[in-house]
């Protein structure tokens, strides 16, 4: 082990803003990037007399995690309060679930880099309010922007079964590929939708404790986490070498020095006088309901590699490209149930498709792309209507948002098969090149090429390759 | 023109304005003289809003609709009923100025209903207390009697209609702070069933435990009142989505055959000799009336008190925990730091009875005493429904004291909390059980009215109405009036 001595545990609570279109307790919208408290009204404001009302989507958002998480749905819930002040926390106290969870005793497997899967259990997940957000002014006052405030959040609470920063990472990656799977959050890390509170302890092996427990809350990269748990590990493992005790803290990364810094110690727990949350009713949740919710869950990354893999025959590497991302692997199902051929629809989304979403920094439904263009364009390859050339300009035409077969007609794009056309022409090099029937029959295969040349210029480019070369073949034979 | 709200019931006014006997204008203005006129006396207004409503009873005038019952009719709302634009402070210093940006749920209704609110009625600060002596702002006093207490804490909402300002009011009741105050007053106050009436825009004491409900001088004018404020609100999902009935229905049909019960634990702890008499002379009243009256126990009222101190004061600390001096009310001036802010500006802007309630709630849940305090007190509570189940397998009414003495001397409790507690043993329950009761007056002893205390079903307030018609029919004590109706 890496660490000397020492076991190392990690649990991580995990969470992810989900995208509904209104807040969970209030009818406003969920949009981030606004201008301060633009998506805001009394509720959120917690004015006197205001009362929430639970958002029913937002609780089935937080079914289809816990369903994709294979946790078990509680029947009965109810909301709770976690009582603290802070000016980003206007009601003061946060609206959740602490007594009765959405969803308990959950797992997820993570692929390791050794090749290996590791399942980690999950504790629990529940769905809460998000926070608003402070921010310090250069003027000296503090401003709050409640636009964050009310965002649904899902909360997933891991046992401590990581026992590496390396897989605490894979674990991360996969849990947000679970996530992008369940359609719930496009958990944007730089847009806070994802961030993760990070439990870290370490023992000698075979300790029966736990060792003293740091946290760190709110890490927003999973790069940071894991440069955070690196160099927790070797902080503590050090100090405990040195015969130093550790103290239970609240820790925070920091990025230009790679290190974690103390913020505070805790000394007792911290009580947030959580009690059941009079306002809002509890809610039944029937076997009913959640058929329905699982009815509706996206497929999975793993279940949509397999298929592509197994039934579409494309390359697992390639599987794994089409499954980064939800809408990079619904706009390539699409594109196939559009009648593209799959092999190519998934080489034109990997490669081309790719390369322009990197070159334009866009998302891909930020694009004018739709599946039915990219499938009509690689139909007009497949039966020959226009040429892997033409079709560069096809591409660029569609992610205008073009009709890929209008377009290669308006600007005489469509290849020329019609060997009634294509004859004369080659009747004609061939009549005028006598040389190269010469150096063919004396076999020079590169007068060929020479004479297909010819035959492309006249036809400026149009002229359909293999049906030309047929031709050209059958023609020469015949002097 | 002089005008005296005993001389009217709502359904008379209604006729009147339909009739064009009288314009909205007038009866408004009419009434906003008397308030001027004898306010001094009783000091139940906090603020009136006299142009708006004058404008109001123009509009109304102009387009002629008195097809609502309500409409053209002026009325008065507890300030902790929020009111867009017009100063609501729930009689805290905390919340001194503050103007809402919103109407209550129950305000919009009785608005859409053609409703004239001519102002906002003095209360204990944020509905905490018995007398309205916690009010940080002024002391209102009894109808009957300057020098008592009004009850509290709707007692501003009660004294107006006592003394003739208005012919209805809107309270809110927690614990007993409609019926405790209509009782002291000699009026009817009624607690509809947890979940009739929205509580949207109600500045919350304990949400569990908060309804609103309307105060009037007759039984009949309650029940329009009711008609107008009940039904599910989608801003309150504790509200009920259960039908409305026309509360007026059923009035007149007497009460022959009706099954009473009496509990006996109602007349045992605390309760004046005198009280205890009126109100079972009352009671008796009702059997020549054709109810059957038997005694019945509720064995755990006792707890009522103490479970009731614990669940109150545990959501009351965390519903005021917004009053932060971030976002809106007062702010400590003296305040340099973010801990300053919440410690100075929380010391400074509530009052005593206040911050001792959110002692006690934050002690209650917090991590040490939640289970052996709001544990237990919700078990006992789920016990005390369980009493009131038990008993309406068998009754359609429970009957009885609505408050255990008449309105005591002002100061005579303010300095002894626990008197005060034990004041609303007999209205607690009703709460915790979120049923509908209602308290009409039931006489008088030494010159102060009594009240007796109709609780019924969950949902069944109609049968209480007509029990309580049929009582008040039969007595009229409504007809009596204080000296201080006579002298405006």
């Amino acid at each position: 082990m890496a660490n000397g001595n020492f076991e190392t545990t990690i649990g991580l609570e995990v969470h992810v803003e989900m995208q509904t279109n209104s807040k969970l307790l209030s009818p406003s919208p969920v949009h981030y990037g606004d201008s301060p408290n633009a998506n805001t009204n009394v509720i959120d404001w917690a004015y006197p007399g205001v009362l929430p009302v639970a958002n029913k989507g937002a609780l089935e958002y937080g079914m289809r995690v816990a369903l994709a998480l294979n946790a078990k749905i509680s029947p009965f819930i109810r909301w709770d309060r976690k009582n603290y002040f802070y000016p980003d926390n206007p009601k003061s106290y946060q609206t959740t679930q602490s007594q009765t969870p959405l969803g308990t005793n959950g797992y997820l497997d993570v692929k390791l880099e050794n090749g290996e899967t590791k399942r980690v259990r999950i504790h629990e997940l529940h769905v809460e309010e998000d926070a608003g957000k402070n921010t310090h002014g250069n003027d000296g006052n503090s401003y709050v922007d409640l636009n964050r405030q009310g965002t649904p959040l899902v909360e997933i609470v891991s046992e401590p079964d990581l026992h590496s920063p390396d897989e605490a990472y894979a674990y991360l990656e996969q849990l947000r590929q679970v996530i992008l799977f369940t359609g719930v959050s496009e958990a944007k890390m730089q847009e806070g939708q994802m961030r993760a509170d990070v439990n870290i302890s370490i023992r000698p092996y075979g300790a029966k404790e736990y060792g003293t427990r740091v946290e760190m809350k709110n890490v927003n990269s999973f790069n940071y986490v894991r440069n955070a748990l690196i160099y927790e590990e070797k902080r503590q493992a050090a100090a405990l070498r040195a015969g130093e005790k550790l103290v239970q803290e609240t820790r925070r990364y920091d990025e230009p020095t790679k290190s974690t810094i103390s913020m505070r110690v805790k000394e007792v727990a911290d009580d947030y006088r959580y009690f059941p949350e009079p306002d809002l009713s509890p809610i039944e949740i029937s076997q009913d309901w959640i058929d329905e919710v699982a009815a509706n869950l996206p497929k999975s990354a793993a279940q949509r590699r397999q298929y592509y893999v197994d039934d579409l025959e494309i390359e697992p590497y390639d599987a794994e490209v089409l499954t980064q991302t939800l809408a990079m692997a619904d706009f390539y199902d699409q594109t196939v149930q559009a009648g593209a051929d799959p092999k190519r629809a998934a080489n034109y989304l990997i490669g081309d498709v790719n390369a322009y979403l990197n070159k334009t920094q866009l998302e891909l439904q930020e694009t004018k792309l739709t599946p039915a263009n990219l499938a009509g364009m690689v139909k007009l390859i497949e039966d020959g209507t226009i040429s892997t050339k033409q079709a560069k300009k096809v591409f660029e035409a569609i992610m205008d948002g073009e009709e890929p077969e209008a377009f290669a007609k308006k600007n005489g794009l469509v290849q020329i098969s019609d060997t009634a056309i294509l004859l004369p022409w080659v009747t004609e090099v061939l009549d005028a090149n006598p040389q190269s029937i010469e150096d063919f029959k004396g076999g020079k295969d590169r007068a060929v090429g020479f004479l297909i040349g010819q035959l492309m210029k006249k036809s400026k480019g149009q002229a359909n390759p293999g049906v030309l070369n047929q031709l050209l073949m059958q023609e020469l034979k015949q002097r | 023109m002089t005008f005296n709200y005993f001389d009217h019931d709502l359904s008379d006014l209604h006729q009147k304005l339909l009739n064009h006997e009288l314009t909205a204008q007038e009866l408004t203005q009419a009434t906003l003289d008397n308030i001027a006129a004898s306010d001094g006396d009783v000091q139940a207004f906090l603020g009136t809003n006299g142009p708006e409503a004058l404008q109001q009873a123009q509009e109304l005038d102009e387009k002629g609709d008195f097809s609502n019952p309500l409409a053209g009719i002026p009325m008065g709302l507890k300030d902790n009923l929020s009111t867009k634009g017009l100063e609501t402070s729930g009689a805290s210093k905390i919340l001194a100025g503050f103007k809402p940006v919103y109407d209550a749920t129950v305000v919009q209704k009785l608005q859409a209903a053609g409703a004239i609110s001519v102002g906002k009625l003095n209360m204990d600060e944020f509905a905490m207390g018995g007398s309205t002596e916690n009010s940080a702002y002024q002391k209102t006093t009894n109808a009957w009697d300057h020098t008592k207490v009004p009850g509290g804490s709707s007692g501003g909402s009660a004294t107006a209609v006592a003394a003739g300002q208005i012919p209805y009011a809107l309270g809110s009741d927690t614990g007993g702070s409609i019926r405790q105050p209509a009782a002291f007053n000699g009026i009817v106050g009624f607690k509809p069933t947890y979940g009739r009436v929205s509580r949207f825009g109600l500045f919350a004491m304990a949400s569990s435990l908060d309804q609103i409900g309307p105060l009037t001088r007759t039984v009949k004018d309650n029940a329009l009142v009711l008609n107008a404020i009940a039904g599910f609100d989608k801003m309150d999902s504790t509200s009920v989505e259960s039908e409305v009935p026309d509360f007026t229905a059923r009035l007149g049909q007497g009460i022959k055959g009706m099954r009473i019960a009496v509990p006996k634990e109602y007349f045992e702890e605390g309760i004046d000799p005198k009280v205890a008499q009126q109100v079972k002379s009352a009671i008796e009243q009702l059997r020549e009336l054709g109810a059957t009256v038997d005694e019945v126990s509720l064995p755990h009222t006792r707890y009522g008190v103490a479970a009731y101190y614990i669940i109150m004061s545990s959501e009351a600390s965390s519903n005021l925990q917004r009053y932060d001096g971030i976002r809106y009310g007062f702010r400590s001036p003296d305040a340099k730091s973010l801990e300053d802010v919440y410690v100075k500006t929380r010391s400074e802007g509530f009052g005593d009875e206040v911050k001792r309630r959110i002692m006690l709630g934050t002690f209650s849940l917090s991590a040490g005493a939640y289970d052996a305090f709001f544990k237990k007190a919700a078990q006992v509570r789920t016990l005390i429904v369980e009493d009131f189940n038990k008993v309406f397998n068998d009754y359609d009414l429970i009957v009885g004291p609505t408050a255990p003495t008449t309105a005591y001397g002002l100061g005579e409790e303010i300095n002894d909390p626990k008197a005060m507690y034990l004041a609303d043993a007999l209205t607690i329950p009703v709460n915790l059980a979120g049923l509908p009761g209602l308290s009409i007056n039931a006489g008088f002893v030494d010159g102060l009215p009594v009240g007796l205390q109709l609780i019924g079903k969950p949902f069944d307030e109609a049968t209480i109405y007509q029990a309580a018609q049929a009582f008040e029919d039969a007595t009229r004590w409504f007809e009596k009036r204080p000296a201080v109706a006579e002298k405006y």
